[in-house]
């Protein structure tokens, strides 16, 4: 038996089913942060005045400015391989997939020196509240980098062998992953400014 | 995005991709350039949100496809931003009372 809607749009959403499932977990992932911005201004309020603004100034701002240029990078690479799949254009795909997870890659590689770099002078969660909420905010980011990984790598190589079976389903599939790749790149657009520069 | 595209709707899509691209690297530097200033706490709070929330936009709107995405997508977002909203509002309504009680 086939899974309806892989491909269709149902008549009542006008959707196919995964792109509706995708964004409906997005929704879940905005409340998951949601959560966690939510203790940052606990946590901003609850310490002395100017007290985290001065407890960030251990951060490495060009390293995450760095980093966030490679995300937004990442981002735009996610987008073009979904548009060369769509321009039937195989070959581009794996080239920018394979760009998308390089980008994802430095962004890890940048992020080990970071927290190195803060262990190495003995900063740690526990040092204080920002670096408490710091390590939880980029600690869980990052994960969802690695699992946002699994899955592009999955899709970069076994999984692309569905391109020869149906190519509007990989199609799709390229474009849902794409959904929740660009959300990781959004929630790092408030985290940067948040966390190193305010 | 709704599907049912020729090659040049996406070829006009990947030009947009690339001007967004550009602005978003223009509006990343910017933030950090604002960072710099001498601004007072809630300013400078006030500048950084409002350029990322622009990022977000750019990103959501173009990169995401929000901008031409079924009405279905846009209330489920909007249910979960008034949701999110509540959850930022609580400890902003606790400062506010811990202030007023002294």
């Amino acid at each position: 038996m086939n899974i309806p809607y892989t491909v269709e749009e149902r008549p009542d959403t006008g959707l196919y089913n995964a792109k509706l499932g995708v964004w409906l977990f997005l929704a879940s992932e905005v409340m998951l942060f949601g959560g966690l911005f939510s203790a940052y201004i606990f946590l901003r309020f609850g310490a002395p005045v100017g007290a985290f603004h001065e407890w960030g100034q251990e951060l490495n701002v060009p390293l995450a400015t760095l980093n966030t240029m490679i995300l937004i990078t990442s981002s735009v690479t996610m987008v073009m391989s979904w548009a060369s799949l769509k321009l039937n254009d195989f070959k581009k795909y794996k080239l920018y997939m394979g760009v998308t997870l390089l980008c994802a890659l430095g962004f890890l590689f940048i992020k080990y020196l970071e927290y190195t770099a803060k262990f190495d002078h003995h900063i740690y969660p526990s040092t204080n509240t920002f670096y408490a909420i710091y390590f939880t905010l980029t600690g869980l980011h990052g994960l969802h980098i690695i699992g946002g990984m699994v899955v592009l790598f999955y899709l970069w190589l076994p999984g692309s062998k569905m391109w020869e079976s149906d190519p509007e389903q990989f199609t799709n599939r390229i474009e849902i992953v794409g959904l929740y790749w660009h959300f990781v790149d959004l929630v790092w657009i408030f985290l940067f400014p948040i966390l190193y520069l305010l | 995005m709704s599907s049912g595209h020729d090659s040049s709707d996406i070829k006009n899509h990947i030009k947009v991709y690339l001007y967004v691209f550009g602005a978003l690297a223009i509006l990343t530097v910017l933030t950090v350039a604002a960072s710099y200033l001498k601004l007072s706490d809630g300013e400078a709070i006030l500048l950084a949100l409002t350029i990322a929330s622009v990022k977000g936009s750019l990103v959501a709107g173009y990169f995401m496809h929000l901008i031409s995405e079924r009405a279905l997508i846009t209330w489920i977002l909007m249910l979960t931003a008034g949701f999110f909203f509540v959850l930022m509002l609580i400890p902003m309504l606790s400062y506010i009372d811990q202030a007023r009680l002294g």
